[in-house]
């Protein structure tokens, strides 16, 4: 692993090492955890041309651009509604059931395409990789917060149909943002292991969409938290887009009561996930740009 | 003189060939893994090769670097590990300033942005801060002669104003060491001078550059110094003159020895395990001397008693005419022996003032004349004949060989 530091070594090992400004000392990877968040800040420039760059492009391709990030979960709440809440009948907390499922849908979509967009990010830059150097971590980074224009976009959406029922904010509509950075910390949780296993193994793309699927159905966003039993809440919890989908659906209602063992749980849980994928990224980032 | 802002000591390189994995799918490697779960911390049977070995250098503040070798030599190698892009597996460097790479034209393009777009995206991938590239943004610009196009998507571009952008971009980092891998070959003649020039001001401007090239015009007009690396090993590191006319002569397509690799294992009842050329003082050596003898030493293998076979070789010239032929049974006068199973080492010489000066490669077989062939080394072994020592070239006689013959010259004395 290189590492930089902004001082000359103190002891050079070769007797005229000159006192340069920006010193680099490349050395064969040891150790399985060394992060570089000063690395990652002096790259904050290229973190933002690579967010631009993803979300330009995705405006630019798709015909209809934006209006299908407000289609998308607009359509798929329409469908939700007719079928679990008009048919199936199930509970919403109180809500209206397509303000509850639209509620759980905006978050659930962030998620699962900007997983999806994580574990692909790595292997869509290879040319890059093979041909520059660059903090390898500001791939997923960058993948994982492009993903936030298609959220505000339908995050404004939602909050003006939560209005047109007449459900005012609270107070608790500052947790957002908190629950957001969750959401964040999830996909790159997740999104570090893929990314990183993606790269290694062709085969891991399919698997993407078994998981997300197995995922949606883990999560609460058809149906409320509340059918599962009390003791067997933090064992739910353990499923970090639970304690995010519950709250941020509180968070923008302030309906029901305010999310605790499952939140608790999920934020234990991201952080876990987080110093893991972060461990195992750095690992595998040596040899990415050899594998690739 | 000025300080080292490159230093090295020992970088190497290993690459596997066999990764746990190597079939890429991660399904593969869980069943083996199931199957022996010690097998993960187990690395010895896999196979590996040293792309660069035990690498030490120095660049001074300011130098301008060239570095040349054959293809496969670890020239990409070495950038790479000092770009950052890999890490060695062994050795260290130490870098003192802000480090540029340019290892591809139009690294991180994206079609369906404009070619404004592309600058800046492509120019933050290089390294540049965004104010940089505003600053810059004209020059490069009209370096490229696309005042015109900037903002059309680079998609629409033909391939000549896609690589005059990328180069304009590239050529407008300036950080204090620039790393450069074979760029110079693009666009048309005229570009291709410009981007000659620009790297010409580059060098000039007191930056300091390695600059990877198989043009050895543009080396040794733009480098003061140069290292030559054959088989990932520094083989010279001199001044651009010395270094260029060493790598000249030996041509870098010529190869004195070869082994079978460990990986290749035919099963036929004859296995050719090595060739390889010796001069006279029994160093491997694939330039001779017009006048010097060439010794051609052949290992192999039998596997199975054979009632007839011949390890046969050729010499062909640079046209792939071949000057001659000859084989292990020839000073007995047939085509083929008996052959009983074992380890063998054979051995022949081309006498000196045989071959003509130019280059030769030798192909090997073992095989039954006009019957079977059992196995064949086709030219992986090669060398040159200099006109160093042969008279060939001193008055410029025709042939494919040239050996100097024995004439007797007498008095006539039956005419008178």
């Amino acid at each position: 692993m290189a590492t930089v530091t902004s001082n000359p070594p103190v002891a050079a090992p070769l007797g005229s090492s000159p006192a340069g400004p920006f010193t680099v000392r490349i050395e064969p990877p040891r150790g399985w955890f060394a992060l570089h968040l000063r690395e990652l800040w002096d790259y904050r420039e290229l973190l933002y041309f690579f967010v631009w760059r993803d979300v330009k492009v995705r405006y630019k391709q798709t015909v209809i651009g934006i209006l299908w990030v407000v289609l998308q979960p607009l359509l798929t709440m329409l469908v939700a509604t007719l079928f679990f809440g008009r048919l199936a009948k199930l509970p919403s907390q109180g809500l209206p059931y397509s303000v509850f499922c639209f509620a759980g849908l905006v978050p659930w979509t962030y998620f699962s395409s900007s997983l999806l967009n994580v574990t692909n990010v790595v292997v869509e830059n290879q040319r890059v990789i093979t041909k520059v150097y660059f903090p390898r971590l500001i791939l997923p980074v960058s993948a994982a917060l492009s993903g936030l224009v298609d959220f505000s976009i339908g995050f404004l959406v939602l909050f003006i149909y939560t209005l047109a029922f007449g459900i005012h904010p609270t107070f608790a509509i500052l947790f957002v943002p908190v629950l957001l950075l969750l959401a964040i910390l999830t996909v790159l949780g997740v999104g570090l292991w893929l990314s990183a296993l993606n790269a290694l193994y062709r085969d891991v793309r399919y698997l993407i969409p078994f998981i997300i699927q197995f995922w949606t159905l883990a999560s609460p966003v058809y149906y409320s938290s509340q059918l599962v039993p009390q003791r067997y809440r933090w064992l739910y919890g353990l499923n970090p887009m639970a304690g995010v989908i519950d709250g941020f659906r509180w968070a923008l209602t302030g309906r029901g009561p305010a999310p605790s063992s499952v939140l608790i749980a999920s934020v234990v849980m991201v952080l876990f996930a987080v110093v893991g994928g972060l461990a195992f990224f750095n690992r595998m980032e040596g040899s990415i740009a050899d594998r690739v | 003189m000025s300080k080292p802002v490159i230093q090295t000591a020992g970088i190497s390189k290993r690459y596997r060939r066999g990764l746990p994995g190597s079939s890429g799918l991660l399904r593969d490697s869980l069943a083996r893994t199931l199957r022996s779960p010690l097998s993960v911390f187990r690395r010895a049977n896999q196979e590996t090769f040293w792309a660069l070995k035990d690498v030490s250098l120095e660049v001074r503040e300011g130098e301008v670097l060239g570095l040349i070798g054959r293809n496969g030599s670890g020239k990409t190698t070495l950038l790479k590990i000092l770009s950052r892009i890999t890490q060695p597996t062994a050795g260290w460097a130490e870098i003192h300033g802000r480090v540029g790479s340019l290892l591809e034209v139009g690294t991180g393009f994206h079609p369906e942005l404009t070619g404004r777009e592309n600058a800046y995206l492509s120019g933050a991938i290089l390294g540049m801060k965004r104010q940089e590239i505003a600053r810059k943004f004209d020059a490069i610009v009209s370096f490229a002669e696309l005042e015109k196009f900037i903002d059309t998507p680079v998609k629409h571009y033909s391939s000549g104003m896609y690589v005059r952008l990328a180069f304009a971009v590239a050529a407008h980092l300036e950080p204090e060491i620039l790393l450069v891998d074979e760029v110079l070959a693009v666009g048309d003649i005229n570009f291709q001078k410009k981007c000659l020039g620009r790297m010409g001001d580059i060098a000039r401007g007191g930056r300091t550059v390695i600059l990877v090239s198989h043009n050895l015009g543009a080396i040794s007009r733009l480098c003061e110094r140069v290292i030559w690396l054959d088989y990932g090993e520094l083989k010279m590191d001199a001044a651009v003159a010395a270094v260029i006319s060493a790598y000249q002569l030996q041509g870098f397509t010529h190869r004195a020895q070869w082994t079978r690799p460990a990986s290749d294992t035919p099963n036929g009842e004859v296995r050719i395990t090595s060739v390889s050329l010796k001069s006279p003082d029994g160093q491997y050596s694939s330039l001779f001397r017009g006048d010097q003898p060439v010794t051609a030493e052949i290992k192999y293998q039998i596997r199975r008693a054979l009632s007839g076979c011949q390890i046969g070789t050729r010499i062909l010239n640079s046209e792939g005419v071949v000057v001659l032929s000859t084989s292990d049974a020839d000073h007995l006068g047939v085509s083929a022996t008996p052959k009983e199973p074992g380890r063998y080492q054979a051995a022949f010489q081309i006498p000196g003032g045989m071959l003509a000066p130019g280059s030769y490669s030798v192909v090997v077989a073992a095989h039954l004349p006009q019957r079977h062939v059992y196995d064949v080394v086709e030219p992986e072994v090669a060398f040159e004949v200099t006109e160093e020592g042969s008279l060939a070239s001193l008055d410029g006689r025709l042939g494919l060989v040239a050996p100097l013959l024995h004439w007797e010259t007498l008095e006539d004395t039956e005419t008178r």
